[in-house]
């Protein structure tokens, strides 16, 4: 039993997949919709670090930390986008983001 | 070869329950249940990171996105008083276009990265080689090329942290509603002993 980088990439394919089907699937709930974009991200960084273990390279492991910086600042502003939204509207439902009419 | 024998078989157990609990954080009905898995999902994942040597990414994947935005997270969807069971009524419509384009994604990522169709071979330069875990640990070798030839996306991305903490301030900070009794520190400063305590001389026998 060896595991290589096809294992890794394999794991990381499968949580990109789930996060986007997760998108689809929650598309009335906003929050659910940011946590599948954590796990998007998740997936990419689990690639950075496959690559820099299979590589012997620590670039990749730089990289996914600056990963980790924008998706936490990500995470941080969209959650403060979704409480005022709440306080103004009242609901987080996606088909009421509407007021820009655009 | 990244891992072999018992290396192996953590790396099944962790990498099945990442999986499992992924698939349970988009189809559990209350976000509370979500953004638990959720934390389960990174926790696997930072064994993951730990399996292949990141160490100190997979600590930092447990402090701060355990500690930090999976309880965010938490707080907010405690925070707002929403009616989650309605939101799940329609939420199938767009399975069946979800389900196809997932599909379509994994089976191609499948293909090309799990069939070893494309040669991960050994590139001809490495910018940073890793130094031998047993030399240098993981978190001193970061820290050698982030601190030196990294610096300034180092900064960069202090200032970025620094941006959103900013934004997020000014997003959520609300102006004073009418009503609300504040501290009002130049009125305070401003106060006279005139202006805030009378003398009234009082006749014996007479009362006020």
């Amino acid at each position: 039993m060896e595991i290589t980088i096809s294992h890794y990439l394999v794991v990381s394919a499968l949580l990109l997949v789930i996060g986007i089907f997760g998108i689809f699937l929650n598309k009335k709930n906003v929050i659910v919709i940011l946590m599948s974009v954590e796990l998007i991200l998740l997936a990419v960084n689990l690639n950075f670090v496959a690559f820099s273990a299979h590589l012997q390279d620590m670039v990749g492991q730089v990289f996914a930390l600056f990963v980790l910086t924008v998706a936490a600042a990500e995470a941080a502003i969209g959650l403060a986008i979704l409480v005022v939204f709440y306080r103004n509207r009242g609901s987080i439902a996606v088909e009421d983001v509407n007021m820009m009419k655009g | 070869m990244l891992l072999t024998g018992l290396g192996a078989a953590f790396f099944y157990l962790f990498a099945f329950v990442a999986i499992a609990s992924a698939v349970m954080v988009i189809s559990a009905r209350n976000p509370v249940h979500s953004v638990l898995y959720l934390i389960l999902t990174f926790f696997n994942a930072a064994a993951l990171f730990i399996l292949t040597g990141a160490e100190f990414l997979g600590m930092i994947l447990l402090v701060v996105y355990i500690g930090a935005v999976a309880v965010l997270f938490l707080f907010v969807v405690m925070m707002l008083d929403v009616d989650f069971a309605s939101m799940k009524r329609g939420a199938l419509d767009y399975a069946p276009i979800g389900a196809m384009v997932g599909i379509v994604l994994a089976s191609e990522l499948l293909i090309v990265l799990g069939a070893q169709f494309i040669g991960v071979g050994q590139p001809g330069s490495v910018a940073s080689p890793t130094p031998d875990p047993l030399v240098r640990t993981n978190t001193a070798a970061l820290g050698d090329i982030i601190y030196t030839d990294y610096v300034f996306f180092f900064q960069i991305a202090g200032l970025v942290l620094l941006v959103a903490m900013i934004g997020a301030i000014v997003l959520t900070l609300r102006p004073t509603r009418p009503g609300v009794k504040r501290q009002n520190m130049g009125q305070q400063v401003a106060r006279k002993v005139e202006d805030s305590i009378e003398i009234v001389e009082v006749e014996t026998g007479k009362g006020l």
